[in-house]
């Protein structure tokens, strides 16, 4: 235990009083081996955390070519052939190497053990093994990019990616397959330590819903990424071993891999989500200064989006030749998969309603996600809605749904995040100024680029195309002109941001007057996070209990003050 | 692919889908403006009115209102079972072709549309309908999954290789419209696109009269058969093809398979595959002789072949032999026989418009 006191070695004569525990997680140990071996979660989170803005950089650096691009309606700037290779690898960098480890493993790594009172999450050797599958995952795309690329689409069907792309297709997707596999150790680590770890007095009923969340999206990890795995090994095994399972010339099936990809991605999409619904859900109370309305019923949703996201896969191949009454289901499952999450808008809504609402950059995003995330649902009831779906499937529109739900939600989502817990990450401030402006850039910009996609898709203009029409060139440069500001929105938090964390004001425990157990902890927290085991007496978003000094959270000896009880220590 | 058309914001309605999928398009956009405006109204009057005025307020706790969660969950899913079950309605209406269809074959291949219509004329990239007569396309690939689109007439299906897919449309407007590609198919995808043009009937027949005409598939099919030295062999060492067009193979190895139009295809170019019992490995493959268009005549040959012509294949089968599809509703028996190449179609048909009698 590195908080045990030094003794003097000899019976009788008095230990020396000596303080050598360090500060924080931060400062102990700065060698580069200590971090790259090290087993504390908080650690493990931050490993991630650069891991994931490095990719999101080299994916926005892709869109960003694209864009360039689509400002005219010939190919001038790129060929097609790197167009295609472009958007490609932006697809797959943020999707695998972005977003699906996103919140979880920074934000969850971070968070989950501090919020539920535990010292480190139950497999700490897998947490760091996890990282380190997704950096073999990382570097073997980056390889299979700076060899050349691959043209396939994120989406690599069949049979052009199992028998006719030239690409570096085999060394992506085994890249995809070790990420994959990282997300799944991550998700069981989370699934175990919720369920065995709790402390003292935290019922599922006072779980924050942030856990919820990482809960239920951990689920999903854990079902769904083994599909996705095989999926991409088989078309592995028919670009090398020539065994014709998706190839029609010698019998195979082209569909088969629309079923099996998708079964896995549309649950994928869910993964990319529910994390930021848990955030959202941890913002709103604080800024509003008011418990979650309908706790059970935001818990609930997380649930029911988890296990109704399984059963609607079809609804990215109702032109695909899948047959009728399939369309009917899927479309109908996918209109019932819409209710939950509208569930936790009212909700949200709800909380702020006779609250004390204040607007600081967390909140700026919160409110942003809001307005984004449900522009970006709506627009996902045009594509569950069959009939519509045959005219704006595989256009501009679908690119413009998914962009509003995981830019405009998701990373909105983690920005938000991001703000609200770096005091207790890196235990100092960050400019409020520069985030309020940088949220404001991003916003703006967001819109700019993304609405006029939905016009260009319902005008018809295909996904994909690295040239298009002249009339829709006017729309294409209202997209990429908001691309740009949006490019500067995402670079300021990237300066501000890594600025604060050395040089920014000293924060207190607890900045925001925040609920929640990691809130009761020094910033940055210590090692082991808490002294001693905590106990939890309050429900979760007791904000009306609040003292006017700050929240009262659990009764913790070492940050309350005065407090009356002293826990037993319970051994770990 | 340019069209000169100018900017705009809505497309142009060109067939008897295009207002029905407005109409629903436009509903979906009322209720998704009203519950946005609701919410930013909600959102932005909430954060007003209970701003925080003072850092040390605590507002009091408020009793859950379990009522209100249920009522908008039932009343969300009753706008969403209106919107799925019109949506529905209208998807099972796109997907039942009319009766008297003009039927058009469309092969995608990377990176161009191959268009046929019934009478053999051939287009690439470009189709060209009669105003206000259905019309139905049977698609397949010849590589990969590609998607035959048209904004414009709001439908949109992929063409998958290995199948065939089908959709159905009226046009409702003469002009030029856009034909699109709209399943990533390769590098050229973006280029794979080309026009529909839809022309009053007198024009369009004008046009058809004027479009130099092969064969018929079937025509053509059945003079590769013969000049590749098919006859030579089946019907007498191999094994016969007349009727065996949808009929159980029993194979070398026991297995029974469908002789579907992939498996014709893969014995044509993979012979060793599916060996039939009881006969000896002998076919040679004709991959790399016969390109994709002519192994799709050859098959369409094969499929016209039925069991009433016999065993009897050493006879030059003529070119005029009966199409075993109905053709712009014409039941095959009734059809005039295809005529010998070069020659204006002379199938008495209506005239366009008019369901036969």
């Amino acid at each position: 235990m590195s908080t045990e006191l030094p003794t003097s070695g000899v019976p009788y004569l008095p230990a020396p009083v000596v303080a050598v525990v360090p500060e924080n997680y931060v400062l102990e140990g700065a060698r580069i081996r200590s971090w790259l071996l090290t087993r504390d979660h908080k650690r493990i989170a931050l490993l991630y955390l650069a891991s994931i803005t490095f990719f999101f950089f080299i994916g926005g650096a892709a869109a960003t070519l694209m864009r360039l691009e689509l400002l005219t309606p010939n190919r001038e700037l790129l060929s097609a052939d790197v167009y295609n290779r472009l958007f490609t690898i932006h697809g797959v960098i943020m999707i695998w190497l972005f977003l699906v480890p996103s919140i979880p493993t920074t934000l969850g790594n971070f968070l989950v053990p501090l919020m539920i009172g535990a010292r480190d999450l139950a497999m700490p050797r897998l947490n760091l093994a996890s990282w380190y599958l997704f950096m073999a995952g990382g570097l073997l795309t980056l390889i299979a990019l700076l060899a050349g690329g691959v043209d396939t689409g994120w989406t690599f069907y069949t049979p052009y990616s199992s028998a006719f792309s030239q690409t570096n297709v085999v060394l992506t997707i085994t890249g995809i397959f070790l990420a994959g596999l990282s997300s799944i150790f991550t998700g069981l680590n989370f699934i175990v330590t919720i369920h065995t770890m709790r402390c003292p007095g935290m019922t599922w009923g006072r779980l924050p819903l942030f856990c919820w969340s990482i809960y239920a999206t951990s689920v999903i990890l854990v079902l769904a990424t083994p599909v996705l795995a095989m999926a991409l090994c088989l078309i592995g095994i028919e670009r090398i071993f020539h065994v014709p399972i998706f190839d029609p010339a010698h019998g195979g099936d082209p569909l088969l891999f629309q079923h099996l990809f998708w079964f896995y991605s549309h649950p994928a999409v869910y993964i990319m989500i529910l994390p930021g619904f848990g955030v959202i859900s941890e913002l709103i109370p604080c800024f509003a200064r008011k418990r979650i309305f309908g706790y059970w019923f935001v818990a609930g949703s997380s649930v029911s989006i988890a296990f109704i996201g399984f059963l609607v896969w079809g609804h990215h191949m109702f032109v695909s030749g899948m047959s009728i009454y399939g369309g009917i289901v899927f479309s109908f499952l996918s209109f019932l998969v819409a209710i939950p999450s509208a569930i936790k808008v009212l909700n949200w809504t709800a909380t702020l309603y006779k609250g004390s609402v204040s607007l600081k950059t967390p909140m700026l995003y919160a409110m942003a996600f809001m307005g984004l995330f449900v522009i970006g649902g709506l627009t996902g009831l045009y594509l569950a809605c069959l009939a519509v779906d045959v005219h704006l499937t595989d256009t501009y529109f679908v690119v413009a749904h998914f962009h509003y739900i995981m830019v405009g939600g998701m990373v909105t989502a983690f920005l938000g995040g991001i703000h609200f817990w770096f005091p207790k990450i890196f235990g100092r401030l960050y400019p409020e100024w520069a985030g309020r402006i940088a949220a404001g850039f991003i916003f703006f910009g967001f819109n700019l680029t993304f609405f006029p996609q939905y016009v260009l898709g319902y005008l018809g203009m295909p996904r994909r195309y690295a040239g298009y029409p002249e009339e829709f060139q006017v729309l294409n440069v209202m997209s990429t002109a908001g691309a740009s500001i949006l490019a500067v929105g995402y670079l300021l938090p990237l300066v501000y941001l890594t600025w604060s964390a050395k040089y920014g004001k000293p924060a207190g425990a607890n900045p925001w007057k925040a609920m929640g157990m990691e809130w009761t902890v020094s910033s940055p927290p210590p090692r082991e996070n808490f002294h001693q085991v905590p106990v939890v007496t309050q429900e979760a978003y007791a904000y009306h209990e609040m003292t006017p000094q700050g929240g009262s959270g659990p009764i913790l000896p070492m940050s309350r003050p005065g407090a009356r009880i002293e826990p037993e220590w319970s051994g770990q | 692919m340019p069209l000169g058309k100018g900017f705009r914001l809505l497309p142009e309605s060109a067939s008897n889908f295009a207002p029905q999928v407005d109409v629903l398009f436009w509903f979906l956009t009322a209720v998704s403006v009203f519950m946005t405006l609701l919410l930013c109204v909600l959102v932005g009057f909430f954060a007003i009115r209970y701003r925080r005025r003072n850092e040390d307020e605590v507002p009091p706790a408020l009793p859950p209102r379990k009522w209100l969660e249920i009522s908008c969950g039932l009343g969300l899913l009753g706008v969403f079972m209106v919107i799925f079950v019109w949506g529905a309605g209208l998807y099972v209406r796109m997907k039942q072709p009319a009766r008297y269809a003009l039927e058009i074959d469309v092969i995608g291949k990377q990176w161009m549309w191959k268009i046929q219509h019934p009478g053999g004329q051939r287009e690439i990239n470009e189709l060209h309908l009669p105003l206000g007569v259905p019309v139905k396309l049977s698609m397949t690939s010849q590589d990969v999954i590609h998607s035959f689109g048209l904004p414009e007439f709001r439908i949109k299906q992929d063409v998958v290789p290995g199948s065939y897919s089908t959709q159905w449309f009226t046009p409702t407007k003469a002009g030029e419209f856009h034909l699109f590609c709209q399943e990533y198919c390769g590098m050229n995808h973006s280029a794979m696109g080309g026009k529909v043009v839809v022309m009053e009937p007198k024009a369009f027949e004008a046009w058809l009269a004027g479009v130099p005409v092969d064969d018929s598939p079937e025509a053509r099919g059945a003079k590769l058969f013969v000049s590749y030295g098919c006859l030579h062999c089946h019907g007498q060492v191999a094994p016969t093809l007349a009727g065996l067009y949808g009929r159980s193979v029993r194979l070398s190895d026991g297995t029974v398979v469908t002789a579907d139009e992939s498996y014709l295809r893969e014995s044509i170019l993979n012979p060793a595959a599916k060996l039939v019992a009881g006969y000896p490995p002998a076919m040679p493959s004709y991959r790399g002789q016969l390109s994709e268009e002519q192994v799709t005549a050859l098959v369409a040959y094969i499929r016209s072949m039925g069991a009433s012509r016999g065993d009897d294949l050493r006879a030059l089968p003529d070119a005029d032999a009966p199409v075993t599809r109905p053709v712009n509703g014409i039941a095959p028996q009734d059809a005039a026989p295809i005529p010998p190449t070069g020659q204006p179609p002379q199938v008495t048909r209506p005239p366009f418009g008019e369901k036969p009698q």
